[in-house]
């Protein structure tokens, strides 16, 4: 397979909100002094006077956004994951989430390949927390192409959104001239008859490298882009579990409360007989090292998914 | 000031007392410990300071009023019952079920709130956001946000004072109710807050310290503060904890607890007495 481009989905974070902001007067957007790591400042160049710097102040920025939001302005909040979801939980489900205000968060450095600087600023609970809040819509991105796709489709949403967006590379998998997004709604990436894997955020590209690994062992693997944790496209989840009836679902997240569980609570709620592994953080704290080695280390590599796949056995 | 008009300020905020005590003792629970020693205040944004109106609550040119002390709900909602926003015969439900006056301000269900607060420390956060929100939107509204001096333990208060002045909110209003009391105690047990005006001078706002149960020292203070360009401005009001009710006054007892049948009598008779003093006046 040719080497893809990578780029990472913070930078598709800032030139998406560049690009928006051309198009809409009331996009505003806010960060806690980490402009020019969350790449918001691609967006502060274009348009210095609808960005404002909150310092190093999360919580206080959270809600500075639901105040904003409330005079009919659409403010993108920023700041990496940990202190976005974390930090910030309670501002973003009292001030933001109870009275389901017009905020979307964008969150960079998600996951565990923040790489060097460790287990405090790597967040493998984000969309466990998110998740949590009422009418939240929780998404990650597969590339920089579903990742500017996504930062509109937010926009145009009227309610708060969670997007969580990475600092490593993200294979390009998607083509920009083809390729539409939806809220709500997996893709197929790749069809499969004997196993499907559900993925998100960096891990999709793994999920379809271990499709290609899979297939040359004579297994057909279905690969399902699954950007929107909430709300879920349930309807693709009960498809594949009633096709296939075996899924592996991958992503850069705690193996409690992110897709993987979603996933188990609606088969286990109809009733379906389908066995699920899920390749997540294995409720363990990062450490410091380059994301790469990081991904393959926490067992997050496309390796680590075809042999989930091929321990799988159907009921 | 008139007198006359003092005097009606005064029997409205004799009748927000009221509304305090029936909607606390309808509840069965509550606070209203903070919400007399603000309900001065309360009477004065909702009858003299604030450009809203009961029938157009949402109307875009409005001055935005955030309760960030939120637990003092039962306060805000006489006044803003008094004040046409909904009947004043609904206070009884408060924290009811499937009452839509909910224990603390919900912006989606009670008419005239506009933003839903409880969670202390944020609310003053929300109302800099407003204050952006409508300076860059080119309104010359104003946003009010009332803060507990416990709640100024929070150190998200001291984020958002920061922002304040940082982003030169002059449309902003900070007001603090200084009556010293919290939960566990004087604040000065609790946690000491040192000089609250101190503070918040070095913060970079304008302030005054009033007495806050005096309708002419509030004109005064907010009449400078609307005038006051390049800075936010906070007032902060010397009040009493459950002013108005004889056996509530300065006890923290009554911060978070109802009257019961006979307390609610007693005080309702008191008031009753305090407002045909004035009307008779």
């Amino acid at each position: 397979m040719a080497e893809m481009k990578k780029i990472a989905t913070r930078q598709s974070y800032g030139e998406a909100l560049k690009e928006l902001g051309a198009l809409h007067d009331d996009v505003v957007v806010l960060d806690a002094d980490l402009a020019n790591a969350t790449k918001t400042d691609i967006f502060k160049k274009a348009f210095p006077d609808r960005h404002y710097d909150c310092g190093i102040a999360e919580s206080d920025m959270m809600c500075v956004a639901a105040g904003l939001a409330a005079t009919g302005l659409v403010p993108f909040a920023s700041n990496f994951a940990m202190f976005a979801a974390g930090r910030a939980f309670e501002q973003v489900r009292n001030s933001i989430g109870y009275p389901h205000l017009n905020v979307k968060i964008g969150a960079t450095h998600g996951g565990i390949s923040v790489g060097e600087d460790g287990a405090s600023h790597q967040c493998c609970e984000d969309f466990a927390l998110m998740r949590s809040i009422p009418g939240m819509v929780v998404m990650s991105p597969a590339d920089d192409v579903e990742a500017k796709a996504m930062v509109k489709a937010a926009y145009e949403h009227d309610g708060p959104v969670y997007m969580r967006f990475s600092r490593y590379g993200a294979s390009v998998i998607h083509d920009p001239d083809s390729f539409t997004f939806e809220i709500g709604k997996g893709e197929v990436l790749r069809e499969g008859t004997d196993v499907d894997l559900i993925a998100n955020g960096l891990l999709v590209a793994e999920a379809l490298e271990a499709a290609n690994l899979l297939a040359e062992q004579g297994i057909s693997a279905r690969v399902i882009d699954m950007a929107t944790i909430k709300p879920l496209d349930e309807e693709l989840v009960l498809k594949a579990a009633k096709e296939c009836g075996r899924i592996v679902t991958c992503e850069e997240h705690s193996v409690i409360g992110g897709l993987g569980e979603a996933v188990c609570a609606v088969i286990a709620q109809h009733g379906l007989a389908c066995p699920v592994e899920r390749i997540g953080v294995n409720d363990e704290f990062g450490h410091s090292g380059p994301a790469g080695a990081l991904l393959e280390q926490f067992g997050l590599c496309a390796g680590h998914i075809a042999q989930a796949a091929k321990l799988l056995r159907r009921n | 000031m008139t007198t006359s008009e003092e005097k009606a300020l005064q029997a409205t905020a004799c009748r927000v007392r009221m509304g305090v005590l029936t909607a606390t003792h309808g509840a069965k629970a509550g606070h209203p410990g903070g919400s007399l020693s603000a309900a001065d205040v309360f009477t004065y944004l909702y009858f003299k300071e604030l450009n809203v109106d009961p029938s157009d609550p949402k109307k875009a040119d409005r001055d935005r009023f955030v309760l960030s002390k939120g637990h003092t709900a039962p306060g805000l909602y006489a006044a803003l019952a008094n004040r046409g926003f909904f009947p004043v015969a609904d206070l009884p439900t408060l924290r009811h079920i499937d009452s839509y006056l909910q224990g603390h301000p919900n912006m989606n269900t009670v008419p005239g709130v506009d933003m839903s607060t409880g969670s202390l420390g944020q609310g003053i956060s929300c109302a800099c956001g407003m204050a952006l929100g409508l300076k860059k939107q080119g309104s010359t509204a104003r946003v009010y946000t009332l803060l507990g001096d416990g709640e100024m333990q929070e150190g998200q208060v001291w984020e958002a004072l920061m922002f304040a002045a940082h982003y030169k909110l002059d449309n902003l209003c900070v007001i603090i109710d200084h009556n010293g009391l919290q939960i566990d105690g004087p604040n000065e047990k609790v946690m000491g807050l040192g000089s609250i005006p101190d503070k918040l001078h070095a913060f970079g706002l304008e302030v005054f310290q009033i007495d806050g149960h005096n309708f002419r020292s509030m004109e005064g203070a907010f009449e400078i503060a609307r005038q006051t360009k390049g800075s936010p401005c906070a007032i902060v009001l010397e009040t009493t904890k459950g002013k108005g009710v004889s056996y509530m006054e300065g006890q923290v007892g009554w911060h978070g607890k109802a009257p019961n049948d006979e307390e609610y009598a007693q005080g309702m008779a008191e008031l009753n007495a305090q407002l045909a003093e004035l009307e008779a006046g």
